[in-house]
């Protein structure tokens, strides 16, 4: 229908503005970080060409990934971050907005869960690294235990603990997400499906799980996909909380990223820690490249 | 619907016991809730009180020992005047207004292009904003450090605010133009071919046609944008160098370092942070969640 001429004059005028910044700040950066990654990239420039080399540390570098027992290092936890913190968060988010919509006051249940989506990441790891005092009269957490007779656990300074500590702290954080999200899916169960189920005398649980998950899986995964992602990039939480430590037992990918480049200055090697974030992302990206043609089609 | 009604009205517990059920069901449901709720407003309120009391009182019991509760705000004071988080807040407030205007323009300006004018290969360039959406901005730091150093010495960016205005305004075009494109290309084709029969060009036609009626959208992408650069530490600890203009972010995070045990600075300076993106959740929560949940969902 619409064969029109294209108007060169208002295409670019709308779009200069946008193509440039992306062009000038991520594209060509991307391109020149891949570039970086393997060379030596002394001062952030292009001068001694060392092929792999940048990439073979990374990888020989405990503290990216060491495959003891258990296995260690920031490509782990990152690892973790991802199991741990997306299958929590979306199955407490689903749970907790099941139960909240058997009640009245819905909206504030939801409110609370959702308020720390609100606030930055540095406050929330603020209000946690307080409720993980390890003084029993200042870390709320301690004070309960040893009100039960139990030591106070030192949760932020013991390698063994930090990581559970750390993403304890951030599906707090992120619960209210899946919430509001799944509860809105939640409404769109036709209520007949519900009362076809209680009549047949499906149980509870049975309504959960053989009703609930299967009809909003949909948001679930779009929800999931979202937190994967979020966590791949994960770093104020961790910065302000632990500084990747004790030690370097919590460091996550794109802090290492942000200590090689701009506290150790080593460029090289930092930009070929930020090629393998991208590399773990690709796959995401091009599922969502492809999930919005389907769309579009449709 | 009578087949349906019947077995449900008969489903309907009316035995004693069965009413007990269905309470000790409720009570469970509330239980869980409060429990809930607990977990949630606990660790926010302990530091909230935290803020709010005396620093020898803080050091020797904690929060929750209510019964000898004195409060002031001389934390506030402290923290405001002594420690600079007074002008911290002013920075944080000279970042976050720029790099959510200037975003919000380019972003609906590319976006009607994507959505309503016509030229080549443009379905192709939107999956390329798409795929950008994924890019982790990391990838991006050390060339823009360098070409700001090497290419734009004069400029000096990093020592003032130009440098992050420009990185948070350019990280946060791809979801910007993808979330605004989606929401105008929702826009009824006929109001657009009207006006441009009538003979109106693009530029009217975005200004008096598009804008106003997408005014909730816009404002709901400006407020997730304004609250993302009000949140945000890692783009201000790249990009802002001189200490003079650091964010309440970095100041907290120099607190933390300087004197991670004096809870009293600390706290009063987290609520600092919070305040504003609280009051905007308070007063524009529907604004809020849709600018925070419209991309994953349309996605």
């Amino acid at each position: 229908m619409r064969a029109e001429k294209t108007n060169w004059g208002a295409t670019a005028m709308f779009l200069a503005p946008a193509v440039f910044l992306l062009v000038v700040f991520l594209v060509y950066p991307a391109i020149y970080t891949i570039l970086l990654s393997f060379n030596r990239g002394r001062n952030g420039l292009l001068a001694e060409w060392v092929g792999l080399d940048n990439y073979a540390r990374v990888f020989a570098d405990p503290d990216f990934f060491s495959l003891g027992v258990p296995p260690s290092g920031a490509l782990w936890n990152n690892l973790l971050w991802i199991v741990f913190y997306t299958s929590f968060v979306v199955f407490l988010g689903l749970v907790v907005a099941v139960i909240a919509s058997r009640v009245r006051y819905e909206s504030v249940v939801k409110a609370v869960v959702f308020l720390p989506m609100a606030i930055a990441a540095t406050a929330l790891a603020v209000i946690w690294k307080f409720v993980y005092a390890p003084d029993a009269d200042l870390g709320v957490l301690n004070a309960l235990l040893g009100a039960v007779g139990i030591a106070p656990v030192p949760w932020l300074g013991s390698p063994q603990i930090v990581n559970a500590a750390l993403i304890a702290a951030g599906i707090w954080g992120s619960v209210g997400f899946a919430t509001v999200i799944l509860s809105a899916a939640l409404k769109g169960i036709p209520a007949e499906i519900m009362e076809a189920a209680r009549v047949e005398g499906a149980n509870e649980r049975q309504i959960f799980f053989r009703i609930i998950v299967p009809m909003v899986s949909l948001p679930m995964s779009v929800v999931a996909v979202t937190l994967v992602v979020n966590v791949i990039k994960l770093f104020d939480l961790i910065f302000v909380m632990t500084q990747g430590g004790p030690g370097k037992s919590s460091r996550v990918i794109a802090f290492t990223m942000w200590q090689q480049a701009f506290e150790a200055g080593q460029f090289g090697f930092g930009s070929a820690v930020a090629v393998v974030m991208l590399l773990v992302l690709i796959p995401i990206m091009v599922f969502n490249v492809r999930r919005f043609r389907a769309q579009a089609v449709t | 619907m009578t087949a349906l009604d019947q077995p449900m009205a008969g489903s309907q517990p009316l035995t004693p016991a069965g009413r007990i059920v269905v309470a000790l069901n409720r009570s469970a449901i509330h239980l869980f809730l409060a429990f809930v709720g607990l977990i949630w407003l606990v660790p926010t309120i302990g530091l909230l009180i935290t803020s709010l009391r005396p620093r020898s009182d803080i050091q020797s019991t904690g929060w929750w020992s209510i019964a000898d509760l004195t409060l002031t705000i001389e934390n506030y004071r402290q923290v405001l005047e002594a420690q600079g988080m007074f002008q911290a807040f002013v920075n944080t407030v000279i970042i976050a207004v720029p790099s959510t205007l200037l975003p919000l323009a380019i972003c609906a300006l590319a976006a009607y292009a994507f959505a309503w004018v016509s030229f080549p290969f443009r379905d192709t360039l939107f999956l390329v904003v798409v795929a950008l959406l994924m890019v982790p901005v990391q990838v991006a730091f050390i060339p823009v450090l360098t070409m700001f150093r090497e290419v734009l010495p004069a400029f000096e960016l990093t020592r003032g605010y130009g440098a992050v205005w420009l990185a948070h305004t350019a990280f946060a075009l791809p979801f910007g133009i993808f979330l605004l494109r989606n929401f105008f290309i929702t826009l009824p084709p006929d109001l657009i071919e009207a006006a441009r029969l009538d003979g109106a060009s693009d530029l009217r036609i975005f200004r008096s046609v598009v804008l106003p009626v997408s005014v909730p959208a816009i404002a709901a992408y400006g407020i997730f944008q304004f609250l993302w650069v009000w949140n945000d530490l890692l783009m201000a600890l790249v990009f802002v160098q001189d200490a003079s203009k650091f964010p309440m972010t970095r100041a907290i995070q120099n607190l933390l370092s300087q004197y991670g045990t004096e809870w009293h600075l600390l706290a009063a300076g987290a609520f600092l942070l919070m305040i504003v993106p609280l009051i905007v959740f308070f007063a524009l929560q529907r604004y809020f969640v849709q600018g925070l949940l419209a991309g994953s969902v349309k996605g």
